[in-house]
C-alpha cells in the first residue's frame, strides 16, 4: 500500500474513512440532528447492555419462568432475520433467475441482511444466559433440535453474507486482484446463500412446533415453517421496496451517474409481492382449518388475528397488486410499509404475544430491554449509513455494470 | 450455452459443502430410549401432606429450607430454589388430597430433544440431567417442556436451568432418590417403570371405585417415569392439565427432515435454474451475460 500513497496525495484515512475531509471538518459534518438523537441512544444503551452481562438478565428485563422469550428474541431475532430475508431474495432473482433490472438494488439488500444478522446474533448474545457457551454448539450437535438447525444456518449464513460483502469491501479498498475471483464465487455463494435462507426462515417457525400447547392455536399450525418462509420472501420484497426508495432519496447523489429507475423497479417488486402476499393469505386461512381454530376467531384473540390476517396481509396485497396494475408507486410503497409492519406483529405474535396465551402473567418488556433492542437498531443503521457513504453499495462498480442489460 | 466443466464444478462444491454439514449434522442421532428406566409410582391418596420430601429434597440439592405448612393454602409451582413442592386439594369437604409436583422425567423429553447443545439429556437409567457447562442459557429446554418445569436464575450473570434430577447421583449409587427414601405413608413407590405401570394398573382394577382409570403419565407427552394415581382430576392437584398423548421429539421430526432434502436438492436445482435464464437471455440476444464472462 505505502508506494501507492504518494506524499502529495491524500492519504488513505483521509480518502476512504473521512470522505476526502480534513479531520475537524468531517467531525463537525458529524453534528445532525439523526446523530444527535443515536448518540443519545447509545449513551443509554451501552451502559445498560454492561449493566445486562454485570446484574443479570433478572435486573435488566421483564423475563420470567413462564415467558423464558422477550422481545430481543421476539423483535431483535425473529424480526431481525426476516427482514434480512431481502438479501437472498434479489440475490436469487438477480443471479440466479436472471432478473438483471434489479441488479441496482441487490448489493443494498445483501448489506441490510448482513447487518440484520449481525444485529441479530449481537441481540441473541444479550439474550443468552451463557452467552460465553455459544461455541459448544460447535461441539455438542443436538441433531433432535430445531434450534440447532438454526444455530448452524445462522453460523454459515453469516458466513455467506460477510463473503458476498467482501465484494464491496475490497472494490472499496482497491484490491482488484481479490475482486475478480470473489465475483466468479457469487453466484455459488447465492445458492447458498437460498438454501441456508430456505431452511432456517423456515426453522425459525419450526421453533414453535414443540410448544402445541403454549402458542394460541390460531398461530400454532402443524405446518407453520411453510407460513414462516413464504413470509420471508414477503419481508425480503417488502424490505427492498421501502430501503431503496429509502435509501435513493438519502443517498441519492451516491448512485453514481447511472440514473436507477427505481419506480420501474418497485412496481415489478409489487407485481412480485402481490402474488405472494396472496398465496400467504390463504396459507393464513390453510393454518386456521388445519388448526381446527374457527371457534378462536370469536373471541378477542381472533380479532387480533384479523388485525394482522386483514389489515397486514391481505390489504398490503391490494395495494400491491393496485399498484402495480394501475402504476401507482405510492400505492406499492405504502402496501410494502404495511408488509414490513405485518411481518414484524406475525413475529412478535408468535413468539411473544400469542405464547403463553393461557398465563395469567403476561410479559410487557421493562423500558431497559426496549432501549438495548433500540440501541442494537441504531448502531446497524449507523453501520449502514458508514459503510454506503464509502463503498460501492448504491453505485454499482464499473464491471459489475457489464452484467446489466 | 451448454453446462460446462465449470459450472459442474460449481455445482459440486456447493452440495459437497452442504452435504458435509448435513453428515455433521446425521452423526449423532438419539437412540431409542427404554421404555424400562427407573420411575416412580406417585399414589396421592396415600399422600398425608407431610412435606417431607420437600425438605429431603432441598438437603439433597443443596437448596434453602421449605417454607411453613401456611404455604399448603396457596398453589405453587416449582422454582429454582424448590425443585418439588407439595399442592392441596379437598376430594370433598375435609378430606384433603395432596401431590407433589416435580419434573416428570419424560420417556422422550421435549427439553432434552430442543436443546441444541446437548446440555438437557435423558439417562439410560432414566433420569433426564442437566449440564450447566454446556448450556448456553437459550432457555427453549422452558419453552420446549409441555410441564413448564425447567426454572432459571435470572437473578444471577451465570444463570443455570434447575429442576429435579431424579436424584440421578443417589441412582447411581443404588439408592432411592431423596424423596422416596422419606416418604413416611407408601405414596411414593420407587421402582422400574414398566413394573409400576403394572402396579398402578393394578390398584386400579382391585378399586375400581377409589381410583379415576387413568394413570397421570402413562400416556402423556408420550409417557413419563413419574406416574401419577388420583381420585381427583390431575389439574385440582396441580398437574397440567391437556397435555398431548404424543412424543414430543415426534412434533419436529418431520421438519427436520427436509434439511438433508434441501441442502442435496436446491443447489443442483438452482443452477440448473440459473444455466436455463443464461441460455434464455442469451437466446433473446442480451450480450451482456457474455460479456461478462469475458471480463470475468
Amino acid at each position: 500500500m505505502a508506494e501507492i500513497l504518494a506524499p502529495a496525495q491524500p492519504s488513505f484515512v483521509q480518502e476512504k474513512i473521512l470522505l476526502g475531509m480534513r479531520p475537524r471538518e468531517y467531525v463537525r459534518n458529524l453534528v445532525t440532528p439523526f446523530n444527535v438523537a443515536a448518540a443519545a441512544i447509545l449513551a443509554v444503551g451501552l451502559p445498560l447492555l454492561v449493566l445486562r452481562f454485570w446484574k443479570g438478565l433478572g435486573a435488566t428485563t421483564h423475563l420470567s419462568q413462564s415467558t423464558p422469550w422477550g422481545i430481543w428474541i421476539g423483535f431483535d431475532m425473529m424480526t431481525g432475520i426476516v427482514l434480512a430475508a431481502g438479501g437472498f431474495t434479489i440475490g436469487a432473482a438477480v443471479q440466479i433467475f436472471g432478473l438483471k433490472r434489479y441488479h441496482a438494488i441487490e448489493r443494498p439488500a445483501i448489506l441490510t441482511a448482513f447487518l440484520g444478522y449481525v444485529m441479530a446474533v449481537c441481540g441473541l448474545l444479550a439474550d443468552l444466559g451463557r452467552p460465553w457457551n455459544i461455541i459448544q454448539a460447535l461441539f455438542h450437535y443436538g441433531t433432535a433440535s430445531v434450534l440447532f438447525e438454526v444455530a448452524w444456518c445462522v453460523m454459515c449464513y453469516s458466513t455467506v453474507l460477510a463473503l458476498e460483502f467482501t465484494l464491496p469491501f475490497l472494490e472499496w479498498l482497491g484490491w482488484d486482484r481479490w475482486v475478480v475471483p470473489l465475483r466468479k464465487a457469487l453466484i455459488a455463494l447465492t445458492v447458498l446463500s437460498v438454501v441456508f435462507s430456505t431452511m432456517h426462515q423456515s426453522a425459525l417457525g419450526s421453533l414453535f412446533l414443540i410448544m402445541p400447547t403454549r402458542l394460541h392455536p390460531l398461530w400454532y399450525s402443524s405446518t407453520i415453517y411453510v407460513l414462516f418462509f413464504v413470509s420471508a420472501v414477503i419481508a425480503g420484497i417488502c424490505m427492498v421496496i421501502v430501503e431503496s426508495s429509502l435509501s435513493h432519496r438519502i443517498f441519492g447523489d451516491k448512485s453514481g451517474g447511472h440514473h436507477v429507475d427505481v419506480d420501474e423497479l418497485t412496481l415489478g417488486l409489487g407485481k412480485a409481492g402481490a402474488m405472494v402476499t396472496f398465496a400467504y393469505f390463504f396459507l393464513k386461512l390453510q393454518g386456521v382449518v388445519d388448526g381446527h381454530a374457527w371457534h378462536h376467531l370469536a373471541t378477542g384473540w381472533g380479532a387480533w388475528f384479523g388485525v394482522e390476517v386483514l389489515g397486514f396481509v391481505l390489504l398490503p396485497c391490494l395495494l400491491f397488486a393496485y399498484g402495480a396494475r394501475e402504476r401507482k408507486v405510492r400505492a406499492v410503497r405504502i402496501g410494502a410499509v404495511l408488509g414490513v409492519l405485518g411481518i414484524v406483529l406475525n413475529r412478535l405474535n408468535v413468539s411473544v404475544i400469542a405464547l403463553n396465551w393461557q398465563s395469567t402473567n403476561r410479559y410487557v418488556p421493562s423500558w431497559m430491554e426496549v432501549v438495548i433492542s433500540l440501541t442494537l437498531v441504531t448502531i446497524g443503521l449507523l453501520l449502514f449509513r458508514w459503510i454506503v457513504n464509502r463503498m460501492p453499495i448504491l453505485q454499482a462498480s464499473e464491471a459489475a455494470e457489464g452484467s446489466r442489460p | 450455452m451448454r453446462i460446462g466443466r465449470r459450472e459442474l464444478l460449481q455445482v459440486a462444491a456447493a452440495t459437497a459443502a452442504t452435504a458435509a454439514v448435513g453428515g455433521a449434522a446425521r452423526a449423532a442421532e438419539t437412540g431409542p430410549v427404554p421404555q424400562d428406566g427407573a420411575g416412580m409410582l406417585v399414589d396421592t391418596t396415600l399422600c398425608v401432606g407431610c412435606r417431607a420430601c420437600e425438605a429431603a429434597c432441598a438437603e439433597a440439592n443443596q437448596l434453602p429450607d421449605p417454607p411453613g405448612d401456611e404455604v399448603l393454602a396457596t398453589r405453587r409451582d416449582t422454582s429454582e430454589t424448590a425443585f418439588t413442592v407439595v399442592n392441596r386439594t379437598e376430594k370433598a369437604p375435609g378430606i384433603a388430597r395432596y401431590a407433589k409436583k416435580q419434573c416428570m422425567h419424560c420417556v422422550a423429553p421435549a427439553c432434552a430433544s430442543a436443546c441444541p447443545v446437548r446440555a438437557m439429556n435423558k439417562l439410560p437409567g432414566g433420569p433426564v440431567v442437566y449440564d450447566a457447562e454446556r448450556c448456553m442459557g437459550c432457555r427453549y429446554c422452558m419453552l420446549a417442556c409441555p410441564f413448564d418445569v425447567p426454572k432459571y436464575e435470572y437473578g444471577s450473570n451465570a444463570p443455570r436451568v434447575r429442576k429435579c434430577s431424579f436424584c440421578a447421583a443417589r441412582q447411581a449409587a443404588g439408592e432411592k432418590p431423596a424423596c422416596a427414601e422419606v416418604c413416611p405413608s407408601g405414596a411414593l413407590t420407587f421402582g422400574r417403570r414398566t413394573e409400576l405401570l403394572e402396579i398402578a394398573k393394578t390398584r386400579i382394577y382391585t378399586n375400581p371405585d377409589r381410583y379415576l382409570h387413568h394413570v397421570y403419565g402413562e400416556t402423556e407427552a408420550g409417557g413419563t417415569s413419574w406416574l401419577y394415581l388420583t381420585d381427583v382430576e390431575p389439574e385440582l392437584l396441580a398437574l397440567k392439565g391437556g397435555v398431548p398423548g404424543k412424543a414430543y421429539p415426534e412434533l419436529v421430526s418431520g421438519a427436520l427432515a427436509a434439511p438433508p432434502l434441501v441442502m442435496t436438492l436446491w443447489p443442483p436445482l438452482l443452477m440448473g435454474l440459473y444455466a436455463f435464464a443464461r441460455r434464455r437471455g442469451e437466446g433473446e440476444g442480451e450480450a451482456a451475460s457474455r460479456k461478462e464472462e469475458s471480463h470475468g
